[in-house]
């Protein structure tokens, strides 16, 4: 409770005493922002884990990052700036790649396949790679620490308001349309494959830019950073925070973020209530916390928890017919 | 040449295990459209069930493994009504009951890891984190030696049981009343309802199949490998049941049986190529089948789903 009073009351107090964690929220937001800009345009794409770590990587490999026997890579020290930006070009270089066949896919294939990616990188790349340190992580002596927390909250501000710009424009309507119904969107002359793979690419390149920085809030890289586990943790936020504002999901991940140091008199059960609070979430309020009131006049979640709760299931899209 | 044969057939002692766990998860893929995430969870709490029977409360091991697949069953039980009726009855979207099994298997992970000698949990797992084993002795741990290989007795059976309850549930699934419900359920929910299925219970049938299944799986993977944590779920068969299932076809169940031998012969090969991790085998694979063939080896064409 001390930790929320200073929060609420003492925010300057709060902010010395807890930097590193400001730190860690603010490149939280900014990977919820990247899962967004693929949920906003109605695909479920789960490899903004490995383009944190491609970002990551290529950010402390190229600031001269070590390994345990010496220099990542002898003689490259760009400035970080440089660094960063080759990642975020690399990773949108892999996102285009990895795109053109894996977008292909629908729902829970296309979640499996980017899922796939992420952990064939993780597994099959990092962790064999010498310039990666073969899974014993990366030295980072040139981490920017409680310097690099300000260009966070600021590169997120920016971002943030871009992509919300971004939803007004012609590209932002052809995600919402895909994202309603693929194939009206498709009828109306909206070129589908290419916006997916905008907001494909968008993506990985946020996701790179936030490992990047968050990579240089610690003396050491860990691949262990970038698994499974950081994937899902995005989508979690970005459903807990509703995917309809850009704003959902960045407070679903500052949110998240914080509830373990505002539940610290719990302990231990952490996860028992972070998985209590997904459950919740999703049976209570299933569009996340921040919603778009509908057109119908009588709007609002109460509404669509009581009124209109047993409309879909079991109705389901129509079979094919059998040959 | 021995050690190649030694290595291949290791890989179809942990094939089998892989397809036994990517049974549950296809069974109820093809029937509701849900990735149940809970599922890893549920292969962890059987292995952990059974070991603390046999090490905490000295029950025999063959009385543990049914009482063990029982307790997979009740979470089976325990998915259907916290995480997928609810919302089922509100028709929300496959992606909201995949977001609500990942908060059943972060709460159970919690739980098991969190439970030490002296708390609330102790009579189920007191080691927190730590890897456990089962005491020497208490399980079956004979080994046969034929022609210079090594054969552990505990892993041959697991192998027979995989085949057998494949054949089993594949003839369950084509020629009994129980089978054909839950394939029209698969189907065309509202017309099984119409034609008089009890599509509810048809669901939770198959939950707790799944689920016991899952525990069986889980099971003899701690007999086979020896080694039981709070982690096994996720960090062992979690992705690697994506894989058997993808490569399969999704909601295939002879596919699974395929997918889970392929898997783990894929991964000896590459011991065995490579000397290397495996565990970049599954992933690979499972992109590459994907890209190829999004259906997999027996799958349907895959139609549109969510």
């Amino acid at each position: 409770m001390a930790f929320l009073t200073q929060l609420l009351f003492h925010p300057f107090t709060w902010y010395h005493a807890h930097q590193l964690l400001a730190g860690q929220m603010g490149v939280d937001g900014l990977l919820a922002l990247s899962i967004w800009l693929t949920l906003y345009s109605g695909q479920l794409t789960l490899a903004n884990a490995g383009f944190m770590a491609i970002g990551a990587y290529s950010s402390v490999i190229l600031t001269g990052g070590t390994t345990s026997s010496g220099p990542a890579a002898a003689g490259v020290h760009l400035p970080l700036p440089v660094a960063m930006l080759i990642g975020v070009v690399l990773a949108a270089v892999v996102a285009l790649l990895i795109g053109l066949p894996v977008l292909r896919l629908k729902g829970v294939f296309l979640a499996i396949a980017t899922l796939g990616f992420g952990e064939a990188l993780r597994f099959g790349l990092i962790l064999n790679l010498g310039i990666t340190g073969k899974g014993q992580g990366l030295n980072n002596p040139h981490a920017t620490l409680t310097s690099g927390i300000m260009p966070i909250w600021l590169s997120l501000a920016i971002l943030a308001f871009l992509a919300w710009r971004l939803t007004g424009t012609k590209t932002g309507h052809a995600w919402a349309a895909i994202r309603e119904d693929q194939l009206a969107a498709a009828a109306q002359g909206i070129d589908v494959a290419r916006y997916k793979m905008v907001a494909f690419v968008l993506g990985a390149m946020v996701a790179a830019f936030a490992g990047a920085l968050g990579a240089h809030l610690s003396f050491l890289i860990d691949s262990n950073d970038y698994t499974f586990t950081q994937a899902i943790d995005m989508l979690i936020w970005a459903v807990v925070g509703g995917i309809a504002f850009v704003i959902g999901p960045i407070v679903g991940a500052v949110l998240l973020t914080i509830l373990p140091e505002v539940l610290r008199f719990t302990q231990d059960y952490r996860q028992v209530i972070n998985g209590v609070i997904l459950i919740a979430i999703v049976l209570f309020r299933p569009d996340g916390l921040f919603t778009r009131r509908s057109g119908t006049g009588q709007s609002g979640w109460f509404v669509r928890r009581w009124v209109t709760v047993r409309r879909r299931w079991p109705s389901r899209r129509p079979q094919p017919a059998p040959p | 040449m021995r050690n190649t044969i030694q290595q291949l057939l290791n890989g179809i002692f942990i094939g089998s295990i892989y397809a036994l766990f990517g049974l549950g998860y296809t069974l109820v893929f093809g029937l509701l459209d849900v990735l149940n995430l809970a599922h890893s969870e549920v292969f962890m709490l059987g292995a952990v069930v059974a070991y603390s029977l046999v090490a905490l409360h000295h029950v025999p091991f063959l009385l543990a493994v049914p009482l063990g697949i029982a307790a997979g069953g009740l979470l089976g039980l325990v998915i259907e009504f916290v995480a997928l009726r609810p919302l089922r009855r509100r028709g929300a979207p496959p992606i909201a009951a995949l977001i609500s099994t990942i908060g059943l298997a972060l709460i159970l992970v919690a739980l098991i890891e969190q439970a030490k000698r002296g708390g609330a949990l102790s009579w189920l797992w007191r080691d927190g984190a730590n890897d456990v084993q089962f005491p020497a002795g208490k399980v079956p741990d004979r080994i046969w030696h034929l022609a210079g290989l090594t054969l552990p007795v505990n892993k041959v059976a697991i192998v027979v049981i995989t085949v057998a309850l494949m054949g089993v549930l594949a003839y369950v699934m084509a020629k009994t009343p129980a089978g054909r419900a839950v394939r029209a359920v698969a189907e065309n929910p509202r017309a099984a309802q119409l034609l008089g299925v009890n599509v509810d219970r048809v669901i939770t049938i198959t939950l707790v199949a799944s689920s016991a299944l899952a525990a069986l799986a889980g099971i003899l993977f701690a007999l086979a490998l020896n080694d039981i944590s709070p982690y096994i779920g996720r960090d062992q068969v979690e992705l690697r049941g994506l894989a058997v299932i993808v490569l399969g076809g999704m909601g295939s169940i002879p596919g699974t049986f395929i997918g889970g031998f392929t898997l783990g012969l894929l991964e000896s090969i590459t011991i065995l190529t490579l000397g290397t991790d495996v565990r970049a085998v599954g992933f690979v694979a499972l992109f590459v089948m994907l890209i190829l063939r999004p259906s997999g080896l027996l799958g349907r064409p895959a139609t549109e789903r969510v």
